[in-house]
């Protein structure tokens, strides 16, 4: 267990499928997850356990796009939380590769009614909201149990270009550095990744950190998080 | 051999038979007040073993006829219904109310093919634009049961007022928070009080449609109507009735609950799947899929906390 990465990827219950480099999938029959909604799968991947970690790739291999995420952790923890667009029930499964060039894979299965994928954002359907394109807001928690975690939200419509007549239009990377220009990590994000993406970081300490992001038509951001 | 043969045929087709649903909600009128009946659904979600009897339904006999009280969730629930209500009267359905625009309480609509269907006008466009949708949904959770049913928006609308239909004075409550349009209607002459889906008894509330401010305002009204020298019973959408406010009260502190602690875990910075795994507090340790409602409930209500919890990034 101590050496692998932990998955959460569940409306219901967060689970702690742990399979070390295998690609086997726990399958869970909960009822309950057949009402997640598909826009928005909350999904967790926590690789602290496994020391010092330079790459993870999250995908789900029933999407028609299959590759949700990679992020890569510099200063900040190998741990991060984002929500995905999923078309149908499917594993959704992060890779992580170690200091050590080893690869380990953890999984868990994702019930859900499906269609998150081809159903049109919010944005596309009012697109006065696009305005707002790539406004950043976040926070940063310097005390309690959670001193360090930095919560980041983009206004962006993730368009997938599933859906007849809205083209792909989605955010591609989003790089966090500190005062001193240190990188904390790097995230690329792909079409599904859900409308107005919000992520959840853990940073040893709390501080001045700056994030750039860009998506694939080129519209960009640069804005600082103060602690 | 030949014996044998024939028994194991015969217990085979028995199994077959056995195995053969009747989809029958087993509808039986409850007495609410005089001339007031209800069909009280059960403490559950939709599923391919209740056919989406989930929820409370009812019709008072008046003299020009019966005016019922939502559909249910289905065409076979909204004909069963029928037959249910010939046994207490003869009487044919005067008019139906639709107190929203939640799939199992009009797609009985159907089989009052006819019969006016009146509701608000929120109501009656949320149907209009989602009732489809919510039939295919329907048709996934509760299976069979759904056989035939097709959405049928309402064929009228109403506002707040007091009417008079067939001789009894309602009093309908043009109100709002569980949906953007909540009937509720209150019968003078018994003092029961219709209360739609903004009043759950020991079932944990749906959200997926809500504005907790609201809900809470149209709370109070109904709340007041309780303190009426005439008034008898509360009929929630889902759950027992009462003869006190007790439910109002309950739905009252859920929503209260809700609302804080979605804006405290935002506040603490907690991520959705932290949400989710939280406990229920004791005080609603005892509802009915209380649970499973917290569950969709975060999905629907803590993204707005969450972006009101994070600061405008320069
Ligand atoms: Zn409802």
């Amino acid at each position: 267990m101590g050496d692998a990465p932990t998955i959460h990827a569940n409306m219901s219950r967060i689970l702690d499928i742990v399979i070390d480099r295998k690609a086997q999938i726990a399958e869970m029959n909960d009822q309950v997850t057949n009402l997640l909604n598909p826009m928005q799968v909350p999904v967790t991947v926590d690789a602290t356990a496994l020391g010092k970690v330079l790459e993870v790739i999250v995908f789900a291999d029933f999407n028609p796009i299959v590759q949700i995420l990679r992020f890569y952790p510099a200063s900040a923890s190998a741990y991060l939380g984002f929500r995905v667009k999923l078309q149908q029930s499917t594993p959704v499964r992060a890779a992580v590769r170690t200091a050590d060039g080893v690869w380990h894979v953890g999984g868990t299965w994702v019930n859900t009614v499906g269609g998150g994928c081809t159903a049109p954002s919010a944005a596309a359907a009012a697109p006065e909201w696009q305005k707002q394109l790539n406004q950043v807001s976040a926070r940063q928690w310097q005390s309690g149990e959670l001193a360090g975690r930095l919560r980041l939200r983009v206004v962006h419509p993730m368009d997938t270009g599933l859906v007849a007549g809205i083209p792909a239009f989605h955010l591609q990377e989003i790089r966090l550095s500190d005062s001193s220009d240190q990188a904390l990590m790097r995230i690329e994000t792909f079409e599904p990744v859900s409308e107005n993406p919000v992520f959840t970081l853990q940073q040893k300490t709390a501080g001045r950190v700056k994030a750039i992001g860009r998506d694939n038509n080129g519209n960009d951001f640069s804005v600082w998080i103060e602690p | 051999m030949k014996h044998l043969l024939a028994c194991l045929l015969a217990c085979f087709s028995t199994a077959l038979v056995a195995a053969e649903p009747a989809f029958d909600y087993g509808l039986q009128a409850q007495r609410v007040a005089d001339d007031v009946y209800v069909f009280v659904g059960r403490d559950e979600d939709f599923s391919t073993v209740n056919g989406g009897n989930i929820v409370n339904t009812g019709f008072i006999v008046t003299a020009a006829g019966l005016v019922v009280i939502d559909s249910g969730p289905s065409l076979r629930y909204g004909q069963q219904m029928q037959r249910a209500m010939r046994q207490v009267s003869p009487a044919a359905p005067l008019q139906v109310f639709n107190t929203h625009h939640h799939p199992d309480h009009f797609l009985g609509n159907q089989a009052f093919a006819g019969t006016p269907i009146v509701a608000l006008e929120a109501t009656r466009q949320g149907i209009a634009a989602e009732g489809n949708t919510f039939a295919e949904n329907l048709y996934r959770l509760s299976g069979d049961w759904m056989k035939g049913t097709e959405s049928v928006a309402p064929t009228a609308t109403i506002t707040s007022g007091r009417i008079q239909l067939g001789g009894r004075a309602l009093r309908l409550l043009a109100l709002n928070g569980h949906t953007e349009g909540d009937l509720a209607i209150y019968d003078e002459t018994s003092g029961v009080l219709f209360a739609g889906d903004l009043v759950f008894n020991n079932r944990a509330p749906t959200t997926p449609h809500a504005r907790i401010e609201r809900w809470l305002a149209s709370l109070d009204t109904l709340e007041a109507i309780t303190r009426e020298p005439g008034f008898s019973a509360i009929v929630p959408g889902h759950g027992a009735i009462t003869r006190d406010a007790a439910p109002i009260r309950q739905t009252r502190a859920w929503l209260r609950w809700l609302d804080q602690a979605m804006r405290q875990a935002a506040a603490d910075g907690l991520d959705l799947n932290e949400v989710l795994a939280r406990p229920l507090p004791a005080e609603f340790a005892g509802m009915a899929v209380g649970m499973r409602e917290y569950r969709r409930s975060v999905g629907h209500l803590f993204p707005a906390a969450e972006q009101e919890a994070l600061g405008h990034a320069h």
